[in-house]
C-alpha cells in the first residue's frame, strides 16, 4: 500500500515537478494550476484514486502571492490510501481548470468555492452560487470580508452602536 | 344562584362571549409543519408519543399553511431563508400566532454572523419566546400553555 | 425583508431540457417549506406528467456560516458550534472534530476515554437511524413506525443527558479525551437498553422488511451501479447499498476501532430498499459494539479519562487550590487558549450518513486559521438529480429517506 502511494507520488513529481510534502503522517502535493486536470486524470486511471473525498480552500489574506491554497482529497478504494493535492493561487489570477469531468462529484464543490471565495473554475458546467443567495454581493469566507456580527450593546455605548445599525425602513 | 342555577337545569349555560371563542381557539391550535434545524427534531420528539403534544390540542400538524392557525419557528433563520418565512407568516389566516422556538430564532443563538438572523422577531411579530438549545419537548409544551394563556387573556375588542 | 428572490428560468435554462422553455413539460417547485423534504431543501422538478424528467436541488436555506465563525473563536470555543452543524450526529460531530485537533497537536488520549467515544459515538448512530426510520417510514406512510421510533430514541436521549446533562447538543467529547467519568447509573442502564433493544429490531423488521406496500415502494427504485456511487462520491451506508464495503471504521480505524468485532454489512441491489437493509442491518452491528465497549468500561474503572498534557486539558478543580501550576494552565487555557502548531490536517470518519471529514489548518495561533468539514449530505444531494431520472414524484420521496440527508450537515 504504501508503495503504490510512494510510487504515485514519484510519477507525478516526475511529470509535473511538483513539491512532496508529509506531515503527520499524511502526504501533499504541490501542483500548479495549470497541470490539475492532467494529474487528476492520471491519478483516477493510473493509480485508481477513485473516490473525491474532499475541496476546499484556504485564504491568506493580505499575502498576495500565494492568496489561496486549493486543497483536493483523493481517496483510493481499493489500494487504501489518500493523497491531497494543493494548489497555490496568486492574488490577480484565482482561475483552476474544473475537474468535473472527471470526477462528476467535483461539481457542487467547485460551486462552493466558488461561492464562498469566488475561484473562478473553467469549463465548470453551471458556476453559480450555492450556499448563499443568488445576488449575495461579495465571498463570505475571505478573510477581508467581515464577521458580520452584531455587536453586544452596553449602556454606555447603546446609542453609539444605535446609529451604526442598519433601521428597518417603514 | 338565580337564573343560572334554573337554567343550568335546563342544560343550558352562560358565558361571555370573549370566555367561549378563546376557549376554542386554545382546544385545537394546529400548527404549522415548518421544522428549520435542531429544534426541530425536538419539535418531532415532543410530537411523538414520550411527550405527547397531542394532549394539548395540536393533534397534527397541517403541512399546508392556508390550514394552521399557528407557526412555530424551530431552528435558525437564515437571510435565504427569510422572505420564505415571512411570506408563509402573510399565508396563515387569521387569527394567527407565532411562537419562537429555541435560542436561534429568539436572539441569533450561538450564531452572530453575516448569515443568520439576530432573532426572526426581525421578519415576524412573535407572542412567545422559548428559550433553550434544543429546549427540552417539556420546555416547549410549556411554551405553548404560555401562548394558550395569553390567547386566554385576549379581548374581543382586540380580535382582527 | 425583500422581496422572494427566485431563480429565473435564464438561470437554470441549462440545466433543463428545451422542453420546459417550450412548455411541453411542467416546471414545479418542491418548497424549503415541505412535509417530506426532511429539512429545507428546495427542489425544482421538470415533470412530464408524473415522471421526473429533471430535478435540480437548491440548497442554503440552513446556511448558517460555521466555518467562518469557528475562525473567531478559540478551539475550545469553536467546539459547540460543530455540534449544530449535524443535528442528528453531535457526538459524532465532536469526535472528528477533536481528532483533528489531537491529530494536528499530537496530543495522547487514554483508553478509557477512547472506549467511551466509542460507546456513545455508536449509541448516537444507532439513534440517527431511528430518526431515518422514522422519517422516511413516516414518509411511505407507515405513520406507527414513526411513533415507536422516537420511543426508543427517548431512551438513547436520556443515556446521553445522564452523561454530559444536555439531550442532543452534548460538547461531552473535548480535545484530550471526554470531558468527565461516566456516573454509576450508566452502565445499568445501557446494559437494560442492550437488553431491549434487539426485540424493537424485530420489531420493525416484522413490520416493514416483508411488507409487500413497502416493497413495492422500495424495490428498484433509484437504483444506482457501484462504479456510479463511487464516481459520484457517495459514501456510507448509501454507497454500501450498492455492493462496494467501504467502511472509515474498518479502512482507517481510529479511536481504538480495529479492536472491536462488527460486520459491515452491504447489499448488492443499489436500490432505496437495498439502502434500507444496510441500515437495518447496521442497528445489530452497532449494538455488537456497544457490548463490547461496555464490558472494556467495566474492566477500566477509575483509568483516567483525559490526557494529562495540562497544556491542552484543564486541570481538575481539586488541583488549582493546591498547584500553582494548575492555576496558571487554567488561567491560560480559559484567556488564550491553546496554541496550535503550523499544519494541516484532514481526518475522515464514519458518521451515519457517510464519511465526515474535518480540515484543519493553523497557522501557530490560538484560533483555527481554516476549519473545513467534508459533509456527506453535500456529496448525496448531488446525486439526487441522477438517482430521480425516470421516476415518479412520490418516488423522489422514498429516494431522499433513503439517501438520509440532514440539511444542516450539507448546509452548515
Amino acid at each position: 500500500m504504501n508503495e503504490k502511494l510512494q510510487n504515485a507520488i514519484q510519477v507525478l513529481q516526475q511529470k509535473y515537478g511538483c513539491e512532496a510534502h508529509v506531515h503527520r503522517g499524511e502526504h501533499t502535493l504541490f501542483m500548479s494550476a495549470d497541470n490539475l486536470f492532467e494529474a487528476s486524470q492520471v491519478l483516477r486511471d493510473d493509480f485508481g484514486f477513485n473516490l473525491f473525498a474532499s475541496l476546499t480552500a484556504t485564504d491568506y489574506w493580505p499575502e498576495e502571492e500565494p492568496r489561496m491554497h486549493l486543497s483536493y482529497q483523493f481517496f483510493s478504494i481499493e489500494h487504501n490510501m489518500h493523497l491531497r493535492l494543493r494548489v497555490p493561487l496568486a492574488g490577480d489570477n484565482l482561475n483552476v481548470p474544473s475537474i468535473e469531468k472527471i470526477y462528476p462529484n467535483a461539481n457542487w464543490y467547485e460551486r462552493e468555492v466558488y461561492d464562498m471565495f469566488g475561484v473562478n473554475f473553467d469549463d465548470h458546467s453551471d458556476l453559480r452560487r450555492i450556499l448563499m443567495p443568488y445576488e449575495w454581493e461579495g465571498h463570505p469566507l475571505r478573510k477581508d470580508y467581515p464577521l458580520g456580527y452584531e455587536e453586544p450593546q452596553f449602556t454606555f455605548n447603546f446609542d453609539a452602536i444605535d446609529l451604526r445599525k442598519p433601521k428597518a425602513t417603514e | 344562584m338565580g337564573v343560572e342555577q334554573k337554567l343550568g337545569n335546563l342544560g343550558i349555560v352562560t358565558t361571555s362571549l370573549e370566555k367561549a371563542v378563546n376557549w376554542s381557539r386554545t382546544r385545537a391550535m394546529w400548527p404549522l409543519l415548518s421544522g428549520l434545524a435542531c429544534c426541530a427534531i425536538e419539535m418531532m420528539s415532543a410530537q411523538a408519543s414520550h411527550y405527547d403534544m397531542s394532549r394539548f390540542g395540536m393533534e397534527l400538524m397541517r403541512a399546508s399553511p392556508r390550514q394552521s392557525d399557528l407557526l412555530i419557528v424551530a431552528g435558525r433563520v437564515t437571510r435565504k431563508m427569510a422572505p420564505v418565512l415571512r411570506r408563509l407568516y402573510d399565508q396563515l389566516p387569521d387569527p394567527k400566532w407565532a411562537v419562537a422556538m429555541g435560542d436561534c430564532c429568539s436572539c441569533g443563538g450561538v450564531f452572530n454572523n453575516y448569515a443568520i438572523l439576530q432573532g426572526v422577531d426581525e421578519i415576524i411579530p412573535i407572542d412567545v419566546y422559548i428559550a433553550g438549545c434544543p429546549p427540552r419537548p417539556e420546555g416547549l409544551i410549556h411554551g405553548i400553555l404560555t401562548l394558550y394563556e395569553k390567547v386566554e387573556n385576549e379581548k374581543l375588542t382586540k380580535w382582527k | 425583508m425583500a422581496q422572494l428572490q427566485e431563480v429565473s428560468l435564464d438561470e437554470i435554462r441549462h440545466l433543463v431540457s428545451d422542453r420546459a422553455i417550450s412548455g411541453e413539460t411542467m416546471l414545479l417547485n418542491m418548497g424549503p417549506q415541505h412535509p417530506s423534504t426532511h429539512g429545507v431543501l428546495r427542489l425544482l422538478l421538470e415533470l412530464d406528467g408524473e415522471t421526473i424528467v429533471h430535478c435540480i436541488p437548491d440548497i442554503g436555506y440552513l446556511h448558517t456560516g460555521i466555518e467562518k465563525n469557528m475562525e473567531a473563536k478559540t478551539y475550545q470555543k469553536a467546539e459547540v458550534m460543530t455540534d449544530r452543524m449535524d443535528y442528528l450526529n453531535t457526538v459524532g460531530n465532536n469526535l472528528v472534530y477533536c481528532l483533528a485537533i489531537e491529530k494536528l497537536v499530537e496530543l495522547d488520549v487514554p483508553e478509557r476515554a477512547q472506549v467511551i467515544r466509542v460507546v456513545l459515538t455508536e449509541l448516537q448512530r444507532i439513534a440517527s437511524h431511528l430518526v431515518w426510520l422514522a422519517t422516511q417510514s413516516l414518509d411511505l406512510a407507515a405513520q406507527s413506525v414513526f411513533l415507536y421510533c422516537f420511543r426508543e430514541r427517548e431512551i438513547i436521549l436520556d443515556l446521553l443527558e445522564l452523561v454530559s446533562g444536555q439531550r442532543m447538543m452534548t460538547t461531552y467529547i473535548r480535545p484530550g479525551g471526554v470531558w468527565r467519568d461516566v456516573p454509576e447509573e450508566f452502565y445499568g442502564a445501557v446494559d437494560d437498553f442492550v437488553n431491549m433493544f434487539p426485540k424493537r429490531i424485530d420489531q420493525y423488521d416484522g413490520l416493514l422488511t416483508k411488507n409487500p406496500i413497502y416493497i413495492d415502494r422500495t424495490k428498484r427504485i433509484g437504483v444506482i451501479s457501484a462504479e456510479d456511487a463511487v464516481a459520484w462520491g457517495l459514501t456510507g451506508p448509501t454507497l454500501r447499498g450498492s455492493g462496494v464495503a467501504y467502511d472509515l471504521r474498518k479502512f482507517q480505524p481510529y479511536s481504538g476501532y480495529e479492536d472491536y468485532d462488527f460486520d459491515v454489512p452491504t447489499q448488492t441491489s443499489g436500490d432505496v430498499y437495498g439502502r434500507f437493509m444496510v441500515r437495518m442491518e447496521e442497528f445489530r452491528q452497532s449494538l455488537r459494539i456497544v457490548q463490547q465497549g461496555m464490558k472494556r468500561l467495566k474492566e477500566t474503572k477509575g483509568a483516567p479519562v483525559h490526557s494529562n498534557n495540562r497544556k491542552y486539558v484543564p486541570p481538575p478543580r481539586s488541583e488549582i487550590g493546591v498547584s500553582m501550576e494548575s492555576l496558571i494552565h487554567h488561567f491560560k487555557l480559559w484567556t488564550e487558549g491553546f496554541n496550535a502548531p503550523k499544519g494541516y490536517v484532514y481526518f475522515p470518519v464514519e458518521s451515519p450518513r457517510g464519511e465526515l471529514g474535518c480540515y484543519l489548518e493553523s497557522d501557530g495561533g490560538p484560533k483555527p486559521y481554516r476549519v473545513h468539514f467534508r459533509a456527506p449530505s453535500f456529496s448525496h444531494l448531488q446525486a439526487i438529480s441522477k438517482l430521480s431520472k425516470g421516476h415518479m414524484v412520490a418516488d423522489l420521496v422514498a429516494i431522499i429517506g433513503s439517501i438520509d440527508i440532514v440539511l444542516g450537515d450539507a448546509d452548515r
